[in-house]
């Protein structure tokens, strides 16, 4: 039997979660979340269109089947993110913030200075924050020490689809901090998703890979796979790696 | 009197409450969040707080994202 996936006390059945941008329509995007089996969906906090002849992302999420974890994409400054974190709060009547601090618009890297500084913030404020950064140790650990609710490394740059980069920073975060680890942007492929769990991540956490896909909903359903098969893998303990052969078959009988 | 909603400039009535306001854009008020001149206005206070001439309103939601 596997331990539940928790977050602040609250327990998830699944451990993909999954964002909502980038669909090329809305049906698209809700057969997508239905096929990943994710119970927590990431939402950016934008102006609301005063133009009402457009349709809202919220008239196509079930409340009841999803929680939102609002997202603070396109802040570069804490001020900006905290700001958002409220706004969020306030709209949603939720207190679970995805936390992204962005240090350069290129590769989308976060300013881990900026994001330690809202977390303090933000958990003093009473939020559950959980911060997206670098596959770096030491940053998880002070995440961690700041309040956070888990620490969400990247595996790759957003969107870039490259998969986990470095495995071993991410091992070293497992080993490092108490509070779940979930792999969160540049997963491109079900196999990227299935390392990140085998090497014991609680979570992932995607949105390209799967809407940017050819088939968002076959992606949706294999990332789902991959999550649930990679879990299993890491919970069997898998058989060290060796150099050389070892039969399989026994040797003894041979008749030849 | 004259004030700027979502970065844009609009007219509206002396008088006019955050709610009056939600109500002219015909905007639900359970899905969004309101700040005025940088606060948060809570939602039990959208019908008693009036907006000033010159106020800058920022009205929010969610949409897709990552």
């Amino acid at each position: 039997m596997d331990t539940p996936f928790a977050i602040a006390g609250k327990a998830f059945r699944s451990r993909l979660l999954v964002g909502t941008g980038k669909y090329t329509d809305y049906p698209t995007m809700v057969r997508a979340l239905e096929a990943s089996g994710a119970e927590i969906v990431t939402v950016a906090v934008r102006r609301v269109n005063l133009d009402r002849t457009k349709e809202s992302l919220l008239d196509h999420i079930d409340l009841k089947k999803y929680v939102l974890l609002p997202n603070t994409a396109a802040c570069y400054t804490a001020d900006d993110a905290v700001r958002t974190c409220f706004l969020a709060r306030e709209a949603g009547m939720a207190n679970m913030v995805k936390l992204e601090v962005i240090g350069d618009e290129k590769t989308l890297f976060p300013d881990t200075e900026g994001l330690l500084a809202a977390a303090k913030t933000l958990v003093k404020e009473g939020f559950i924050v959980l911060p997206y950064t670098n596959d770096d140790p030491i940053m998880a650990k002070k995440l961690e020490d700041a309040g956070c609710a888990a620490v969400m490394p990247l595996a790759a740059p957003i969107g870039s689809g490259l998969g986990i980069r470095n495995p071993f920073n991410i091992r070293i975060i497992i080993d490092t901090v108490k509070v779940p680890v979930i792999v969160d942007a540049g997963v491109g492929t079900a196999s990227d998703a299935a390392v990140a769990m085998e090497l014991g991540c609680d979570g992932v956490l995607m949105n390209t890979g799967i809407a940017g896909a050819k088939d968002p909903v076959r992606m949706a359903e294999a990332m789902r796979e991959a999550v649930s098969a990679g879990r299993k893998a890491f919970l069997s303990g898998r058989i060290p790696k060796k150099l050389y052969a070892t039969a399989s078959s026994p040797l003894d009988g041979t008749f030849f | 009197m004259e004030i700027v909603v979502n970065g844009e400039r609009r007219t509206v009535r002396e008088g006019t409450t955050v709610r009056t306001l939600l109500q002219d854009l015909s905007l639900p008020e359970t899905r969004v969040a309101v700040e005025r001149n940088r606060s948060i206005v809570r939602k039990p206070d959208f019908g008693s707080t009036e907006i000033e001439g010159g106020d800058r309103i920022e009205i929010v939601t969610f949409v897709g994202g990552g």
